[in-house]
Formats: C-alpha cells, sequence, structure tokens
C-alpha cells in the first residue's frame, strides 16, 4: 500500500527534489561569485514573493508567459514540438493592434474582444501552417515554427515601419495608438492587469478538456501513436492542425494582450522573448497546461526577484537566467531518474503511459 | 536494472543535497535593506548589458559617475525589455529602494511606461533618454534629456575621409528612424567636406541589436570595398572587431571601442552622460523643479570624440580639430543648403540652414547624396 503510494507521488517527488538541487548548485554559483547565498535567496523571495508589490509584480510578468507556455503545451498533446511562439506572438500583436483600430468607435467591450479574437486569430492561422505542413508536406514542425517565426517577426517590423506606421511615432515606430477607453484594465483591487484571469482560463479550460473530454483523449492517442489512431478511425490530420492552431491562438492572444492591456500600440517592443520563454514554461511544466499556470508564476518571480539581485547586491542580470538554466536541466534530467526512484519496487508495466504528456520532451 | 548503484548514489545526493537547501531556507535571517534617509536614491534602467561596448555602456559610465557623487545612493539594472517590466522595474525602485529620480535610458520606455508610472507617482522624477517630452502635453515630473550626436559624426566622417583610399564608406544602421538617418547623413557630409566625391554605403539591420547580421554586414560592406566603417546599433562591438580583423579602419559609435581595435580604430562619436545625469541629480538634491527638456553638444559637454587612434595623419587631426573647436564655440552649422537627398530631390534649399537645435532636423526622413542605401 505504501508503496503505491510512494509510486504516485514519484514524480512530485523528483520535481522537488530537482528544484532542491538546483537551489543548492545556483547557491555554490552564488558563493564563487563572492556573494553570500542565503543573502541571494532572501533578496530573490523578497523581490518575487515577500510583499503584495512583490507579487502583483510576478503575477505581471507571469501573466504573458502562462499562455506562450500554452502555445508549446498544447501542441505537445499531439506529439509535436512547436518553438516559434514569438514569431506567433508578434503576428498577433500586430493584427489585434489593426482590429482595434478598424474597430474604433464601438463600444470598449466590443473593441477589446475584436483584439483578442483578432490575435488568436491571426496566432491560429501562423501555427495552424505548421501543423499543416507537417502533416500534408512532411515538414518537421519544430523547423517550421521557428522559421514561421522568424516571417512573423519580420511582418510586425515591415508593417509598424512601413504602411501601418504613426507618423507621430518618429524613433520608435508603432502602429497607432489605442485610446485609454479600449485599453483592458486592472482585475478589482490589484495592479495586475485582465491579462493574467485570461491565461489562467486558458490553462483550466485546456487542462480540462484534455482530462477530461474524449477531445484529450483523442488528442493523446494522436499524439502516442498515429497510426493506431487512424485505425481507431480518428482523423489524425484533423487533429494535429487544430492541435498547431489551438497553441497559436494561445500566443497570439498573448500579443493581443500585450498591446491591449500594456503598450497600447503595436511596435517591436513586443518582441521581448516571452515566447521563447514560454518554451521553457511548457517543458518544466511537462506540458501539462495546469502545471503551467505555477511554473509561469515562478519564472515571473525569478525574473521580478532578478532586479532586486541587480539593485542590491549589483550581481549581473545572467544571475537569475543561470539559475532557470539550472532549474531547466535538473527538472528535464531529473526524468531519467523516473521509474527508478523507488528502483527496489517493481514498476508494473502500466505505468509506462505517463510519456504520453511528456512525449513533446523527444 | 542496470545502473541501479548510480542512480541510488544520485539519490542519495538529492536526497541530502535537498535536507541542506531546506536547512538554509528555514534558518534564513530575515532582514530588511536598510535605506539611509539622508541619502538621494537614484535609479537606473538600461534596456542591454552594462559592459555592451556601446549605447547602454554609456549610460552605465555616466552612473558610474553618479554613484561616486556624496549622498547618492544608485540601484541599477540591465536587460529589462520594453514591456511591463520597465514600469515595474522603476516601481519596484520607488517602493524597494525609495527612488526619487529614475534614468530610463532607452528610447521606448517613455510611451507609455514612463509616463504611467510618472502619472502615478507624482513626487518620483523620471529622467527619459531621448527627445520626446512635450509642454502642456507630458507630466512635468518627467524630463528628456539628449545630444546632439550627429556633431562628433561628422567629425568622424572628416576622419575618414582623410584615410579611405577607395573613397567608399560603409555604415551599419539599425533601422530607419530619423536619429539613425541624422547620423548617417552628418557621416557623409562630415565626409564629403573633405572630398565630394566620398560614397557612403548603408545596411540597415532592421532591430538594435542583431550580432550577427551586423557581422554579415560588416564583411559585406568590406567585400564591396568599404575601407572605413561606421554604426548605429546598440553594440559596436561585432563590428568593430570585423572591421579589424579584416585590417579596414573603424570609426566608433556610443562609448569607446578603441580597445576592440588597437590598429584601425580611428575615432569615435561618443556620448558624455556624466554632464546630464550630474544636472539632474543636482536639481533634485537642490529641490529645484524638474528640468524637462535638456539638450546639448560638444559644447555642452553631452558628447564627446573618442581620442585619435595611431592609425589617424597629423592633416586629418588638424582639419577635425578646426571643425571641432568651430563647434565648441557653438557656430558651426552641419545643415546648410543646398542639400540634395540621393534621388536627386532638394531638401534644403540653398541659403537655408538649420541649427543645431532646429526641431525640423528631428523629422528627418532622408539619405543625402552620396549615401548609397534606400530607407
Amino acid at each position: 500500500m505504501s508503496n503505491r503510494i510512494l509510486q504516485k507521488s514519484e514524480p512530485f517527488l523528483l520535481l522537488v527534489f530537482a528544484m532542491l538541487a538546483a537551489m543548492l548548485l545556483f547557491a555554490m554559483f552564488v558563493a564563487v561569485l563572492g556573494q553570500s547565498p542565503l543573502a541571494v535567496y532572501q533578496l530573490l523571495y523578497e523581490g518575487g514573493f515577500g510583499s503584495a508589490f512583490a507579487w502583483q509584480n510576478t503575477l505581471l510578468r507571469a501573466s504573458p508567459l502562462i499562455l506562450t507556455g500554452l502555445a508549446v503545451a498544447i501542441p505537445a498533446q499531439a506529439g509535436m514540438v512547436m518553438i516559434g511562439g514569438e514569431g506567433v506572438l508578434a503576428l498577433g500583436a500586430l493584427l489585434g493592434a489593426i482590429a482595434g483600430l478598424m474597430l474604433d468607435g464601438l463600444p470598449p467591450l466590443m473593441v477589446q474582444s475584436g483584439i483578442l479574437l483578432a490575435g488568436m486569430f491571426a496566432g491560429a492561422c501562423w501555427s495552424g501552417i505548421s501543423g499543416w505542413l507537417r502533416n500534408y508536406r512532411g515538414v518537421n514542425e519544430t523547423i517550421s515554427s521557428l522559421l514561421l517565426s522568424y516571417i512573423g517577426i519580420a511582418l510586425l517590423n515591415h508593417f509598424v515601419e512601413g504602411p501601418l506606421k504613426d507618423p507621430a511615432s518618429l524613433n520608435k515606430p508603432s502602429t497607432r495608438p489605442l485610446a485609454d477607453s479600449y485599453m483592458i484594465g486592472n482585475l478589482p483591487g490589484m495592479d495586475v492587469h485582465y491579462g493574467l484571469l485570461i491565461g489562467v482560463v486558458c490553462a483550466l479550460v485546456a487542462w480540462l478538456l484534455l482530462k477530461y473530454t474524449t477531445v484529450g483523449f483523442s488528442l493523446r492517442i494522436v499524439g502516442g501513436n498515429p497510426r493506431a489512431a487512424m485505425m481507431a478511425g480518428l482523423r489524425v490530420n484533423r487533429w494535429i492542425v487544430l492541435a498547431a492552431a489551438a497553441g497559436g491562438a494561445a500566443a497570439g492572444l498573448a500579443g493581443a494582450i500585450e498591446v491591449a492591456a500594456v503598450q497600447g500600440a503595436a511596435s517591436a517592443s513586443v518582441i521581448s522573448g516571452y515566447g521563447y520563454a514560454g518554451i521553457l514554461v511548457a517543458f518544466l511544466a511537462r506540458q501539462n497546461p495546469l502545471a503551467v499556470i505555477p511554473v509561469a508564476i515562478l519564472i515571473g518571480g525569478i525574473n521580478a526577484a532578478g532586479g532586486m539581485l541587480q539593485r542590491r547586491l549589483e550581481m549581473p542580470d545572467a544571475s537569475v537566467l543561470v539559475l532557470q538554466g539550472i532549474v531547466f536541466v535538473l527538472v528535464l534530467g531529473s526524468d531519467t531518474l523516473r521509474g527508478r526512484l523507488f528502483s527496489k519496487m517493481e514498476v508494473p508495466a502500466g505505468n509506462v503511459a505517463m510519456p504520453v504528456l511528456t512525449e513533446g520532451a523527444k | 536494472m542496470k545502473n541501479s548503484k548510480f542512480s541510488s548514489d544520485r539519490r542519495k545526493f538529492l536526497k541530502s543535497a535537498g535536507a541542506i537547501a531546506a536547512i538554509s531556507a528555514v534558518g534564513m535571517p530575515y532582514m530588511r535593506n536598510a535605506m539611509a534617509a539622508d541619502k538621494l536614491t537614484v535609479g537606473a534602467i538600461y534596456v542591454g548589458a552594462r559592459n555592451d561596448y556601446g549605447y547602454n555602456q554609456s549610460h552605465a559610465q555616466a552612473v558610474d559617475f553618479i554613484r561616486r557623487m556624496p549622498g547618492i545612493k544608485v540601484v541599477d539594472e540591465e536587460k529589462v525589455p520594453e514591456t511591463i517590466a520597465v514600469q515595474k522595474s522603476m516601481e519596484a525602485m520607488i517602493q524597494q529602494d525609495g527612488a526619487k529620480l529614475i534614468f530610463a535610458t532607452s528610447f521606448g520606455y517613455f510611451n507609455p511606461h514612463v509616463l504611467k508610472m510618472a502619472e502615478k507617482y507624482p513626487d518620483v522624477r523620471f529622467a527619459h533618454c531621448g527627445g520626446l517630452w512635450t509642454e502642456g502635453k507630458d507630466p512635468m515630473n518627467v524630463g528628456s534629456f539628449f545630444g546632439y550626436i550627429d556633431e562628433c559624426e561628422y567629425l568622424n566622417g572628416v576622419v575618414a575621409a582623410h584615410v579611405t583610399k577607395s573613397k567608399k564608406l560603409g555604415f551599419i544602421a539599425a533601422k530607419p528612424i530619423p536619429q539613425v538617418l541624422r547620423n548617417i547623413n552628418s557621416f557623409t557630409l562630415g565626409a564629403q567636406s573633405v572630398n565630394p566625391a566620398i560614397t557612403t554605403t548603408v545596411i540597415f539591420t532592421g532591430d538594435w541589436s542583431m550580432p550577427v547580421k551586423e557581422a554579415e554586414a560588416a564583411n559585406g560592406l568590406i567585400d564591396q570595398g568599404c575601407d572605413v566603417l561606421t554604426c548605429h546599433v546598440d553594440g559596436p562591438k561585432v563590428i568593430i572587431e570585423t572591421a579589424e580583423k579584416r585590417g579596414v579602419y573603424s570609426c566608433g559609435y556610443h562609448a569607446n571601442q578603441a580597445s576592440l581595435a588597437p590598429k584601425g580604430y580611428l575615432t569615435g562619436a561618443e556620448w558624455d552622460w556624466a554632464t546630464p545625469y550630474k544636472m539632474l541629480v543636482e536639481a533634485t538634491e537642490a529641490g529645484k523643479p524638474m528640468i524637462n527638456f535638456l539638450r546639448g553638444g560638444l559644447k555642452e559637454g553631452f558628447v564627446k570624440m573618442s581620442p585619435y587612434g595611431k592609425a589617424v595623419p597629423a592633416k586629418a587631426r588638424k582639419v577635425a580639430d578646426g571643425i571641432k573647436s568651430k563647434m565648441l564655440k557653438g557656430d558651426y552649422v552641419i545643415f546648410k543648403g543646398p542639400i540634395k537627398d540621393n534621388t536627386g530631390k532638394i531638401v534644403i534649399e540653398a541659403g537655408k540652414s538649420h541649427g543645431q537645435q532646429d526641431v525640423a532636423l528631428e523629422q528627418m526622413n532622408y539619405l543625402v547624396a552620396g549615401v548609397v542605401g534606400k530607407i
């Protein structure tokens, strides 16, 4: 009986051990730099989670990462590794901004919905291309999503510096700004915009769909064994394109939220690494949409606290990147211990069902 | 299992490692940063790395200067992207460190980030590098400071013209925005003041920090026969290094890059931000109103030239120093008509001249004749 509990809790224990080992390694790194590890961890806590302000700082930084994390985690259910979130986000921002300008004059709620839907649509189309290419033309989706990402970024730059440039934005080429009344506001009583709530709801919906409905079941079969899925009568091609498009919609939504809640216009400023950070988030969350939420908050917190380390200890910005890197390597590395942590116990063959979720990590 | 011994060792290691980390986490002394009440806390944020041999380094140097002023405490953050992170970093400096004056050094920080924070914290001063503050529209606790670095670019051009053999100069630029175009044009006009036949070939990389593209562009320009390179990107490091490696000359930008190219570095257009930083800090300390609009060139000490490299001939030094002394007096005009753009259209009429502070120059949207390139 206790064996069962141990085996059930193994993934969680592995994660905890990996995190603690990462913290220890980072402490050694910090000590080599001549700083006190205790002071560093104290500041990391204080800067990321130590006060109401720190929490809001963390949540704001986490909110785009939830969506860009989903952009990787959802296609991963169908066995795809998509890494082009950055460019998809850029296009979502661009189309969102265009929608905002076209709908000018309508009531705010309609304009805001229009912006978000346009962003999702742009993202879904762009990522859908990768899904389509993979299925119908046999193009590797990792490569195609990355290359499409560069094209997306180039398109954003082209339009904000060319046809859609606001003449008033001389040295920072941007689209025309949205009116203040159309901007997405803050959650009641907080200094965090609604983008966080949207991200959390998306993650929850994705998780529920994948875990409790036939949609998720079908996707996992498609991802696990396309041939078997075909034999079972599933329309594999359609599922793969849909999963890619759904992921893209999440990244596009992140871009639209950046425009409607933060920047007020589309410009090169939205290309700030959220898409790439989303890859990290999704892999740390083992492609589980629910786990994307806490992981995004953790990364957001580390980023928020990184500023604190710079300001108080004059440590370089790269120090928190080192921490993120160590965490990433150790958490992924701990996968190799899976099923072996309590190796004296026989592992039933049935437990191997788990890798379906982590298919994307291959 | 084949490597069960190994994995059990690793498991033990992980367990003990975890225990140590847990103990240290619990036993952490809870300490707060003691803030000296009588010290003025100044914050600064940069979009790139402090030591990028370029734009961000030029600001970090000024921040180090401020740091050494008595009664000043400085907190700074590097690599802050132009997202919500700017707002939160500034707010953290205000809330967690008690900053009363914040230098927001990237152009893209201004709208909406600096404006939003300035509205939220009317008691804090925000000094933004760029030229954006508009009277009557923007909050009074915000100010813009900037330097007329095109004067130095002109001198770069004068020096470059003396050493080029191919009469072709190369310019690697980020984006065709007014500020960049003004530098390309000044550089070219400076070179043409020595020899009107000289051309400048421009390559736009598309963004402020693209080291790979910048290196490719540098090689491409050298392959086309350009024998002096300069640039307007955030970190000129790879361009200067590539020029040195390929045996051609280079002129620096933003900060001094002489150490990267001991043989071919001629001179460079450098910011001297310590001057405006000091003025803004002193105004804050004295409780005087925020300086909302602050500009200066060589004369005011906002920009400076790198010391001449050993490849610069005596004649070039003499000519450049002659023009520089006129600029230091404040009576040298770079944009003096007639000036044609590189499509043949007259952009500044004969007899008309735009002095340094003329705002018409800040809308620049052309490349002067002799520049090979398209916006």
